[in-house]
């Protein structure tokens, strides 16, 4: 079995091939093209060039019920099904059985999935409308669909992000069953553990190339981390790549903003850090690892189960997005499009947005107040705008970054959290982002730096805090603060004792 | 026809347990909240049901004129064109759409109907269907492919047939009239103990529609694609081609309705069905479909057309009372109804 193509937009001459009975691993960063990969298998895009050819036939999809009908299907990483309707409609829409008279035979139906669910060890009633299952049970369901249709690939895109580790030996043990029986399974995960312990081979995308396509088992965990990240182990550090100051910067002695034992379902497991004024903290970790959530769950925008939050020694009691601006704590989100800018007001409408309430006297906002604040920004953060009252949807996403950086600065926070602060805006206007950063830590300002940039991380940041799993993996202080040893935490080079105990129950294949 | 219609309820509650550690085995615990669970979906489901049977039998205690079978043939009459009307909105609604061209259609349906009834039975019904089974395949055609909004897209096609009509009618100048004694007026006006050939009619269409809704392909994917549009197409379902079909059915059962009433009254009035579109949208509603699509019951629908028909009936026995108030009562029940859907919706988003 093979398939060949290239030339997509997204994806550059990608070529690899899948083999029966194998499980597949697909790695890459954001970006790297994976998701368009797995959308052209499933028939949701069409490729450019290239061809697919499934056990040795020229295959086009143009319609995702096509490449489903040819045998390929697909669980993704959210799960996509009704949730209205129950387990048993979920898993045969489509497809359901029928009676003498053409009508849909629901008592076969029902046997059926019972049957078939039962074989994953979930036990839930067919009836049960979906969406009042667990988020895993509902991800078992898709998978339930997925492999009841014959299907001879099945193609899962981060199915284990919302199981609970229990479901997760479930899926595993089904993976084998599907090995056994001779399909070919592509698996998209960021967890390393997991790829080891179930794939036989992996490709890796980059910037959507096609980087390498091997045995996994000879295969080095740097190595794979180095090629998923594009950087060369041997490769010197060159100097000045960023435009952060060579040196660091003067912390505070006392933090200003402590986090201790964050947790949240599923996504934080008892985080803790600590952020001085002054100095910039970097967060690392492969996507995945919990850095956005971290950053979102300190300013108050994701539900926590437990943990506590002091800023300049007092506890925050309830955590909204609210209380966390109020306590000085401002977050720049990753997606500024979606969480971010309102492209149709204008540059100052923009920037004054958050701080209307300080501006207005019973409910009256003081234009010229407002114009003097938008001055001052626009000039320190040099956006190029042709005027403030230029639409921020017609600046480059440089300039737009910056508007949304002078947002959060006219509140006069204590803690600044970026979130990706220089994804997607062009090299010049990265450097001036960049040495913005530096010049607010400077200030005095504690940093908090979320950056898949692994130059700007090393060098943008005075200490990093490494997470994986949405736990912390490790921290970097002083000169520890290199590639070569970020690297190292980033694969997990030092396994914990519970991993080599799941690694000795693996069996042999 | 309705024993498995996927709606919301409020969810069972969900336990948190810390990651890692061997959880309970669940099933255990879901005895006692299926049954629950089960109650409240039954109340949600035949909530409307039982306020309807509620007015009946309170008002048949109050006015004992309500409860002779007389009045019973007059509110169902009534009520038949309407749950026509109402039939095709519930599917259109179940997939996230809705039709605002009902009520232009059905006025038109009958004017077509009238006209053709010169020319015979057939030509007095194929006439209205085609043209009104056309102007809802335009509707399908214009959403599904051109991916436009429907709330547009049928509000165009209601201006467009109401214009049609006029255009047919110089402008309400002349009204067409079914022959007298012709097979298709009788179809309007003929009975079976007294209860009207329109009932009977859209009681077997109901009876139809429930088993096209629960027990076909079809009526699944209408269900999937108000539930979750994407995951539909995903799945590898003819979202496309489903909503087409449904938008043309709902034309058709417009169009039915319209010559049914022509038959009924004899003639192609022109000025009916005005605002008919926001009576079949309320009676859909009242009746349990959610009007964001994904859940509903056609059962749900018929009880809520007969809520409104016995509100108007009650009004009217009343007597005292301004038959405007009758908006005013089937807005209240509207309201009442949006309310606990809302509040259902956001138990469900909790999950």
């Amino acid at each position: 079995m093979s398939k060949r193509f290239s030339g997509v937009v997204a994806l550059d001459d990608v070529s690899f091939s899948l083999r029966a009975g194998e499980t597949h691993a697909l790695v890459g960063e954001n970006g790297a093209g994976k998701s368009t990969l797995i959308k052209v298998l499933t028939g949701v895009y069409r490729p450019d060039a290239g061809e697919l050819r499934l056990a040795d036939e020229p295959v086009r999809f143009s319609r995702p019920s096509e490449a489903q009908q040819a045998g390929i299907s697909t669980i993704y990483q959210e799960v996509n099904l009704v949730p209205l309707m129950s387990v048993a409609r979920n898993i045969f829409l489509g497809r359901e059985p029928r009676n003498r008279l053409g009508l849909i035979d629901f008592s076969r139906m029902h046997r059926e999935t019972a049957a078939l669910l039962g074989g994953f060890g979930v036990r839930a009633d067919p009836r049960r409308p979906l969406h009042t299952l667990g988020i895993g049970t509902q991800q078992m369901v898709a998978l339930a669909r997925a492999v009841s249709v014959n299907a001879q690939v099945v193609i899962m895109d981060e199915p284990t992000s919302s199981l609970e580790p229990r479901e997760v030996e479930t899926l595993f043990r089904v993976i084998g069953d599907l090995r056994g029986r001779g399909i070919a399974v592509l698996y998209v995960s960021h967890r390393m553990d997991e790829l080891y312990r179930i794939c036989d081979r992996v490709t890796v995308l980059r910037d959507g190339r096609h980087i390498h396509t091997g045995d996994l088992a000879g295969l080095d965990r740097m190595q794979l981390v180095s090629m998923m990240l594009g950087r060369d182990l041997a490769e010197v550090r060159r100097a000045g790549v960023t435009n952060f100051a060579a040196e660091g910067h003067e912390a505070a002695r006392t933090p200003v903003l402590t986090a201790t034992g964050l947790t949240s379902r599923l996504q934080l497991h008892d985080i803790s850090l600590s952020l001085y004024a002054g100095e910039v903290l970097g967060l690392g970790g492969l996507l995945g690892s919990g850095r956005s959530e971290t950053a979102k769950a300190l300013s108050g925008a994701l539900p926590l189960d437990s943990g506590e939050l002091t800023v300049d020694g007092t506890e925050l009691k309830r955590l909204t997005p609210a209380a966390a601006i109020r306590a000085g704590i401002s977050l720049l989100p990753e997606d500024r499009k979606a969480e971010g800018i309102v492209p149709g007001l204008s540059v100052r409408e923009n920037i004054v947005l958050a701080a209307l309430p300080r501006l207005s006297r019973g409910g009256v906002v003081s234009r010229a107040r407002q114009d003097r604040i938008v001055e001052i920004f626009m000039k320190r953060l040099r956006i190029k705008a042709s005027s403030p009252e230029q639409k921020v949807g017609e600046l480059s996403g440089g300039n737009q970054q910056k508007v949304l950086l002078a947002r959060w600065l006219c509140l006069e926070p204590k803690v600044l959290l970026l979130d990706e602060p220089t994804r997607g805006i062009d090299v010049g206007a990265k450097a001036e982002v960049q040495s913005l950063i530096d010049d607010l830590a400077r200030e005095g300002l504690a940093v908090l730096l979320i950056s898949s940039d692994i130059e700007e991380l090393i060098e943008g940041a005075d200490r990093i805090v490494v997470l994986r799993g949405g736990a912390v993996a490790g921290e970097l202080a002083g000169d520890e603060v290199a590639e070569d040893r970020l690297l190292e935490v980033l694969a997990d080079h030092a396994p914990a004792p519970e991993d080599n105990a799941t690694a000795a129950q693996e069996d042999p294949r | 026809m309705n024993e498995t219609t996927p709606a919301p309820t409020v969810p069972a509650p969900v336990s948190t347990r810390a990651p890692g550690k061997t959880a309970p085995p669940r099933p255990a615990a879901d005895a006692g909240q299926t049954g629950r669970r089960r109650a409240a979906e039954l109340l949600q489901r035949q909530g409307v049901l039982a306020v309807l049977l509620t007015v009946v039998i309170a008002a048949s205690f109050i006015y004992p004129t309500f409860a002779s079978l007389d009045n019973a043939r007059g509110v169902t009459i009534q009520a038949s064109f309407l749950a026509v009307v109402a039939l095709g909105m519930t599917m259109v609604i179940i997939t996230g759409g809705i039709d605002l061209s009902v009520g232009s259609v059905f006025a038109l349906g009958g004017v077509l109907a009238a006209w053709a009834s010169q020319y015979g039975f057939l030509a007095a019904l194929l006439v209205p269907l085609t043209v009104c089974g056309a102007i809802g395949l335009l509707n399908g055609f214009l959403i599904a492919r051109g991916n436009m909004a429907p709330f547009i897209v049928t509000l165009a096609t209601l201006l467009g047939a109401r214009g049609l009509l006029l255009t047919l009618t110089d402008e309400g100048a002349t009204t067409h009239l079914v022959p007298k004694d012709s097979a298709f007026g009788e179809l309007g006006q003929g009975s079976v103990w007294g209860f009207g050939y329109p009932i009977l009619i859209a009681l077997v269409l109901f009876g139809a529609g429930g088993i096209v809704l629960q027990r076909t392909s079809f009526g699944q994917t209408l269900f999937a694609v108000g539930g979750s549009s994407d995951a539909a197409t995903l799945m590898g379902l003819p979202v496309v081609r489903t909503k087409i079909l449904v938008y043309t059915l709902s034309g058709l059962l417009a169009g039915l309705a319209g010559a049914l009433n022509a038959a009924r009254l004899s003639s192609g009035v022109t000025i009916v069905g005005v605002g008919m579109e926001l009576d079949a949208i309320s009676a859909v509603v009242i009746g349990g479909t959610l009007l964001i699509g994904g859940a509903g019951s056609i059962s749900g629908t018929l009880w809520g057309v007969l809520l409104l028909a016995v509100i108007q009936n009650l009004i009217n026995q009343i007597g005292s009372l301004n038959s405007s108030y009758q908006s005013v009562v089937s807005g209240g029940f509207l309201i009442v109804v949006v309310v606990a859907q809302r509040y259902l919706a956001r138990s469900r988003r909790t999950t």
